[in-house]
């Protein structure tokens, strides 16, 4: 065990697959001897050369493009997107490629990629380096899409996702990087894509959350736990596609009671999807209404400090969201 | 540019690989004229023709390592892909949309062909998605080949990949990325333009301001080579330097065969609406394999009775071909909900 940042575990996971499988390269904008513009990849140029960490050309579609061909021919690329709010020239490659390529062949052409984008607001991103592009792929089966919200998933979820023999997007909470630490087991462990976490257990309501809203949901659990006695589960959805049925419906079973928190816009986002499993496989358990707690729907977050803090749900807002649907 | 001059490939081809090369041009044709047949009759919903292009493919086919060397091939690559062991069967069950069909299990439309197991890279419909991505198994041949994962001699393994496409396609995006990661990493690739001077209706002038596609090489630090595209020997000839290139890890080529699609660019068009008869006709004219056939009889490597034989082989296979599909099953419907997700394995 160690205790590391969200970002040294994802540093680490890379470096252990590396090492582990020669089949394993890494190619992105800036991965090479500048190790990644939030240093994800730091160090393991230097480690493992040009030919495994390859500095890509300035384009998207064509960082996804390769890394599928790649996949094709049995390697298992890690592909990097600078930003999340950079992915969409590659959409056509994410969306009608590499989701579709196993089926259209009949089950004979598989595509083992990987896609990491840091994601998510609070860092002073403006418009073109806050997005949370989530639910955009989450509506394509064929897809998986993982958001790890601590260290130790970070590591075990992004070894499951190098290993998976499908396209993987591994999205990344930027704000998190450094912000969340946690310890990390030392050993060669992976956690399973698919299962969401019981982040905390609790009996009054369930939050739903992944990312960096994850682990403000667990803060404000804990506020609202000391301050009010109000008991709130804290599901970490983690994996988003597939969803975890089971993880969300055995929770309202539970607790009755749901709220929903992303940082993406609120209308046709993730915790709509959320909010239906609920309502068509839940409804008898719900003790009030589904809520959620979301972005507005504006065209994207602001730069200002005061307007960026404005747009994203942060632990008091959660806390506070908490308190109202505790008393419904 | 590069021009051919030293001692053409093609004069080393025996006179038996020449007949297979027009018999594959010939079943291809016979193939895709019985198709726009079915599709009149009503039997099938849809076809796209590759008529015209049967030189330009099949050139390039006889060139690669056929089977083991990639492809990642565009919808009309019917004759590169019957090259490249594909059958009238298969096709024939993806016309119809039959259990079994070979490349996608009857989910796409016909001509969007693939097989694992022949190295055929299953395609999608929008244009030139398949550029980058055999960028991408091209840089998988280097960097397997760099790793010391395979042998680069070992002639079991792919050791250059092909993707091809028409004209049009190049105006796409993903065609300058592809061709931009063919240089910068100097890889076993090459580009197959089929350049049939019209994407559906919209005629080259309308999609490019230089004379050839092969111009834009230069700017991507690749070979370039334009072709007569309805000459099979000098697709051939040119195709050979390209790959020889790419085997030996001297980078990637870009082929540019002009030729002429002499109908509708599917079942569902008009050409009458954009080209005059007589143009249509002029290019019929120059017919790719009427051009061959001459040849190979004029230099009496194929006699008036083993043409006649030849047709009447194309005739009988196309006839048990459409048979066979007939005969076939549609796939339970139930099939729709199948290989989503690749299962995972022991790493």
């Amino acid at each position: 065990m160690a205790r590391m940042t969200l970002i040294d575990a994802i540093r680490i996971a890379m470096d252990e697959e590396l090492d582990r499988d020669t089949r394993v390269f890494i190619t992105g904008e800036d991965v090479g001897p500048r190790g990644g513009v939030f240093r994800a990849t730091q160090g393991l140029f230097d480690k493992y050369g040009a030919t495994r960490v390859v500095d890509s050309p300035l384009a998207e579609l064509s960082i996804v493009a390769v890394g599928i061909g790649a996949a094709l021919a049995d390697l298992r690329p890690i592909c990097e997107i600078q930003f999340a709010d950079f992915i969409h020239p590659a959409f056509n490659q994410i969306v009608n490629e590499a989701a579709k390529l196993y089926y259209r062949s009949d089950g004979q052409w598989r595509v083992p990629l990987v896609i990491r984008a840091p994601y998510g607001g609070g860092i002073g991103g403006g418009l073109y380096h806050s997005q949370s592009v989530e639910a955009f792929f989450a509506h394509v089966p064929g897809l998986k899409i993982v958001v790890p919200s601590t260290p130790q998933d970070a590591k075990g979820l992004l070894k499951s996702a190098v290993r998976d023999p499908n396209p993987v997007l591994y999205f990344e909470p930027k704000k998190g990087y450094r912000a969340i630490k946690g310890e990390v087991p030392d050993d060669d462990y992976t956690i399973p894509i698919g299962p969401a976490r019981v982040a905390r257990e609790g009996g009054d309501l369930s939050v739903f959350a992944y990312g960096m809203m994850a682990h403000y949901a667990e803060q404000a659990a804990e506020q609202v736990a000391q301050a009010d006695g109000i008991d709130a589960e804290v599901i970490d959805l983690r994996t988003l596609l597939p969803v975890d049925k089971d993880a969300i419906l055995n929770s309202i079973k539970k607790t009755n009671k749901a709220l929903i928190v992303y940082e993406a816009n609120h209308t046709m986002g993730y915790g709509a999807e959320v909010a239906a499993v609920i309502g068509d496989e839940g409804f008898e358990y719900l003790d009030g209404p589904i809520k959620r707690l979301t972005g507005p729907d504006v065209p994207a977050m602001p730069y200002s400090h005061a307007m960026q803090e404005f747009f994203m749900p942060n632990p008091t807002s959660i806390a506070d969201a908490i308190r109202e649907l505790a008393a419904y | 540019m590069s021009t051919i001059t030293t001692a053409r490939p093609s004069t080393h081809l025996n006179e038996q690989t020449l007949r297979e090369m027009f018999w594959v041009m010939l079943l291809s044709r016979r193939l895709d004229e019985r198709s726009w047949a079915l599709h009149r009759q009503g039997k099938i919903a849809f076809h796209i023709s590759g008529m015209g292009h049967e030189a330009a493919q099949v050139g390039s086919a006889f060139a690669l390592n056929r089977g083991v060397d990639y492809t990642h091939p565009y919808y009309r690559d019917l004759a590169l892909s019957l090259a490249m062991g594909l059958t009238p069967t298969d096709f024939m069950l993806s016309l119809f949309g039959k259990a079994g069909e070979p490349s996608s299990g009857a989910r796409q439309m016909p001509s969007h062909f693939g097989s694992k197991r022949l190295n055929i890279v299953s395609g999608s419909a929008p244009v030139a998605t398949q550029v980058p991505q055999a960028a991408g198994l091209a840089f998988a041949i280097k960097y397997k080949q760099t790793t010391g994962l395979v042998d680069p001699n070992d002639a079991t393994q792919p050791r250059v990949a092909l993707t091809s496409l028409g004209e049009g396609a190049t105006s796409q995006g993903e065609w300058h990325e592809g061709m931009n990661w063919a240089g910068v990493h100097k890889l076993p690739f090459i580009c197959l333009v089929q350049n049939n001077i019209y994407a559906i209706s919209v005629p080259i002038e309308s999609q490019m301001a230089v004379a050839n596609v092969a111009d834009r090489a230069t700017a991507y630090g690749v070979t370039g080579v334009v072709v007569d595209g309805n000459d099979l020997l000098a697709v051939y000839d040119v195709m050979v330097e390209a790959v020889e290139r790419a085997y030996a890890g001297e980078g990637a080529t870009l082929v540019e065969a002009k030729t002429y699609r002499p109908v509708p660019h599917s079942s569902d068009d008009d050409d009458r609406s954009y080209r005059s008869r007589a143009e249509v006709e002029e290019w019929k004219q120059k017919d790719p394999i009427n051009r061959f056939r001459d040849y190979l009889i004029a230099e009496t490597i194929l006699s008036p009775a083993q043409l006649d034989d030849y047709e009447h082989r194309a005739r009988a296979e196309v006839d048990q071909a459409q048979a066979a599909a007939e005969a076939t099953p549609d796939p339970a419907p139930e099939a729709a909900l199948g290989d989503i997700y690749a299962p995972s394995e022991a790493v």
